[in-house]
């Protein structure tokens, strides 16, 4: 009797449990159920839910590991203690003492976003009486990499429990939700905490501690400097690509992001279509900004000056609008679920990205305002592209009778 | 007449133990069993009692609703059972056959008879049952008048029967039905058949022949009928498989009820996969135990194909339309890790650490496992990759889900049928039941719009 026959027995004694969810949550992972096909469809493709939120998290790992060591080089290099790399393999980056300062950091972000969050669908599930579902398991995984590294993990568990409540459990849960739920627990901290969520302390480890005292470093972003036309803090492009910047946790590195979409795209797990037309809208809204700068419309001495003069295809690897069109944007739930009405989505997300990064520079960053309010557009862009089909169907009906 | 038919979205299963070309005839069965659930939708009035002798072609039950349709068996022999479900529903007619077989002779039919004449013929025989119509995917309405008739000729459904094969020398049958069921519609009758086929169907005169090409559903008549004059409001379509229309045709040419048919017996299980001479309603356990399956072995018996088919015991009988019974392993186990590991023995349209895209042409051992559990609707843009149909997948099925009848209507219900989703359902992550959804959401229709 090995463990597949204990576990199963015990499945079968408690079936009727009300706890039994949770145990089943546990006991898919260990093994793929013995559930066989009645009615319908005898047979089944290979894929279910958990193979295509793994496949997601798989595509993430890279970014952690890397958003690891960068908290820690950061950490390092802002108080001068060690030389800034030279390049993505630099000796001063890739080092032990910069991995344990980014695990201490980092970790228990993680563990504080699964564990309050699973806690909460467990909980949701054992109320409802429906099995646990995966949606939490890329959520969890997303909200470490796209918060600060320093913020204080009570804040966190405050909003993750928020998102997971109000951003989806309160629509049916998983599959059901019309916003995404680590964009909604992003929002949350980012209304609810103000102070915390931008400025120019909070995105290098150790910054805020030490703010006001003669050790004080430096924790601004690239986007925030420019959006005070103060320049790029001395960054240039291809630390941008490689990702060796200040940031949220796991969004700096665009080479690692690029990797984690040809991935996702390769598994056919991510939509293509959707990061592609993110991609060209946030570059469309650039070239018009910086058409405006050639014009001469706005000066030197606006406040937009900075940001709009940033050459358009730059746009790309300041911020996180990459990171929001690769993970954010093509969550199947939240996006736009009919083909053409994908295209139109992700334009929309990447011209109101830049748009708002420009205009509001109290707080650069607009991916994930632009997602979340094209996620509560996505189901009209359905509408009118279903429509299109319906209309197609009835205009057949008017030729035979005319 | 030729037109061609392409399509490029759909997907191909490969299967192990696909039938061989070679028949046997089946051991002749002892007992016969008739299932009005068959016939969806229709509600049996029995006219054969228990303990009546039948002759092969005599009237066991008519529709309720249409007197004159009757429902013919098989055999001729005497009726022993009749099996009753909840409210003295009729579940099964068993008959015990005769060992000489004796026919009901309904003559020789005129094939230049009117419409009218037709229609009485084919209703008072039983072989109006192998007409069916769409929208609703149910035996079609004696009184309404197609706007064409559909019948395909390629199957391309995992480990079907090769109709090529099954239907080799019957050309005279095929063109009396089909000179028969022409009269019966303004428009044609539109019969697919494989790009690189010698179909017996091929040849056939008052018929559209189309030929088709790509993978399944490529064979399906509901891709045919969207490729060639879709379904609008009001219309109707009848469609008739293609190893029905030799029943009918031999019916009209010798006016005896045949119900002969070549059924493959196919998949993974069986040892010697191969085709059968066999009739309607026959016990399964003729064919499937010589040289077929180990008798105590954890196999599910499907008839039909493994996308569409019934699940019947071992004790179970040939159920009225099928002519293909495959035999493929349960797969009531558990697997480790088997939701994150990287597979090979599986088909998958995704590349998520599956490897069924880098070798397209192996064919597979499937179980009956539906590697995951039942979820909401979350991925998207998947069916579509296999639905050839210009009609949205996900959206028609969640306004099945919620009932929203006009909305049904729209987006396209008169035109598919629930086998028309099989393979969005085989695709589905979240394996959500899309041909169950789908027939009733079609029932509903039916009943509310009619």
């Amino acid at each position: 009797m090995g463990l597949k026959s204990n576990l199963h027995n015990f499945k079968e004694k408690n079936k009727d449990k009300k706890w039994i969810p949770a145990f089943n949550a546990i006991h898919t992972f260990l093994y793929l159920p013995n559930e066989t096909t009645h009615g319908g469809t005898h047979i089944k493709a290979a894929d279910d839910l958990k193979r295509t939120m793994n496949t997601v998290i798989m595509a993430l790992v890279p970014c952690l590991i890397f958003g690891m060591f960068n908290a820690g080089y950061q950490h390092y290099l802002a108080q001068g203690l060690i030389e800034s790399a030279d390049g993505f393999l630099g000796a001063s980056f890739w080092t032990w003492d910069n991995f344990v300062i980014g695990l201490w950091k980092v970790l228990p972000l993680v563990i504080i976003s699964y564990g309050v969050g699973l806690a909460v669908e467990f909980v949701f599930a054992i109320i409802k009486g429906h099995e646990v579902e995966e949606g939490y398991l890329v959520t969890g995984m997303l909200v470490p990499l796209i918060v600060p590294v320093d913020i204080p993990l009570w804040m966190l568990a405050v909003a993750v429990i928020f998102g997971v409540v109000i951003g989806k459990e309160v629509f049916g849960g998983t599959g059901m939700n019309i916003l995404n739920p680590a964009l909604t627990i992003r929002a949350f901290l980012f209304f609810a905490y103000p102070t915390w969520m931008s400025g120019d302390k909070v995105w290098v480890h150790g910054a805020v501690e030490r703010a006001g005292t003669p050790d004080a470093i430096s924790g601004e972003t690239i986007l925030g400097s420019l959006a005070q036309n103060n320049g790029t803090l001395g960054y240039d492009i291809w630390d941008m690509f490689w990702g060796i910047i200040p940031g949220s946790v796991g969004e700096t590195s665009k080479f690692l992001i690029i990797i984690g979409a040809l991935f996702l795209i390769f598994t056919k797990v991510g939509s293509w279509r959707i990061i592609i037309s993110t991609l060209i809208g946030a570059l469309s809204m650039g070239l018009i900004f910086n058409g405006v700068i050639n014009a001469g419309w706005v000066g030197e001495s606006s406040k937009f000056f900075g940001l709009m003069s940033v050459p358009f295809w730059q746009h790309l690897i300041i911020g996180s609008i990459l990171f929001g069109a690769v993970y954010m944007a093509t969550d199947p739930v939240t996006a736009s679920q009919t083909n053409k009405g994908k295209w139109i989505y992700g334009f929309l997300i990447g011209f109101i990205s830049i748009m708002i990064r420009v205009f509001n520079p109290a707080y650069p960053e607009g991916v994930f305002l632009a997602i979340l309010l094209m996620n509560v557009f996505a189901p009209t862009i359905d509408h009118y592209v279903i429509k299109a089909n319906v209309k197609r169907r009835m205009k057949r009906v008017k030729v035979k009778t005319a | 007449m030729s037109k061609d038919i392409r399509i490029k979205k759909g997907l191909d299963i490969k299967l192990i133990g696909e039938a061989e070309k070679a028949t046997e005839n089946a051991i002749i069965s002892n007992s016969y069993s008739i299932r009005p659930e068959d016939f969806h939708s229709i509600i049996p009035k029995l006219v054969a009692k228990e303990g009546t002798r039948v002759k092969a072609g005599e009237t066991l039950f008519y529709n309720k609703d249409n007197e004159a349709m009757k429902f013919v068996s098989p055999v001729s022999g005497e009726i022993t059972e009749v099996q009753r479900g909840p409210r003295r529903r009729i579940d099964a007619i068993k008959i015990v056959a005769d060992k000489e077989q004796t026919y009901v002779d309904y003559g020789k039919f005129d094939l230049s008879s009117d419409a009218e004449k037709i229609k009485a013929h084919l209703l008072a025989t039983g072989c109006w049952s192998f007409i069916k119509q769409r929208p609703y995917d149910v035996i079609a309405n004696a009184n309404s008048k197609p706007k064409a008739i559909f019948v395909s000729g390629y199957a391309s459904a995992p480990l079907a029967a090769d109709l090529d094969f099954t239907l080799a020398g019957k050309e005279a049958e095929l063109q009396a039905a089909v000179t028969v069921l022409s009269k019966l519609t303004d428009g044609s009758v539109h019969v697919s058949v494989g790009q690189n086929s010698n179909s017996p169907l091929a040849n056939l005169n008052n018929t559209t022949t189309h030929k088709v090409s790509g993978p399944h559903p490529s064979g399906n008549v509901g891709t045919l009928i969207n490729k060639v004059s879709p379904i609008n409001k009001g219309e109707t379509v009848w469609t008739v498989n293609a190893q029905d229309l030799v029943i009918i045709g031999e019916l009209l040419l010798t006016g005896k009820f045949n119900a002969e048919r070549i059924v493959a017996l196919a998949g993974s299980s069986v040892k010697k996969p191969r085709y059968f001479k066999t009739k309607i309603g026959s016990e399964i356990a003729t064919m499937v135990y010589d040289n077929g399956v180990e008798r105590d072995s954890n196999d599910r018996i499907i008839s039909g194909n493994v996308l569409t088919g019934k699940q019947v015991g071992p004790d179970g009988f040939l159920d009225y339309y099928s002519n293909v019974i495959s035999v493929i392993p349960e797969g009531d186990d558990y697997e480790l890790f088997g939701w994150n590991k990287p597979i090979f023995n599986k088909i998958s349209t995704s590349r998520a650490l599956t490897f069924s895209w880098l070798n397209p042409k192996k064919k597979y051992d499937l179980n009956t496992n539906t590697n995951g559990e039942h979820r909401a609707f979350v991925t998207t843009g998947t069916y579509e990759e296999v639905f050839p149909l210009d009609i949205y997948p996900m959206q028609i099925l969640k306004a099945c889900m919620y009932k929203d009848l006009d909305e049904m209507e729209a987006l396209g219900m008169y035109e598919v049928a629930p086998e028309d989703f099989a393979l969005t359902e085989f695709v589905c992550v979240s394996k959500q039941p899309h041909q169950k959804i789908i027939r009733e959401g079609l029932d509903l229709m039916l009943k509310e719009i009619g």
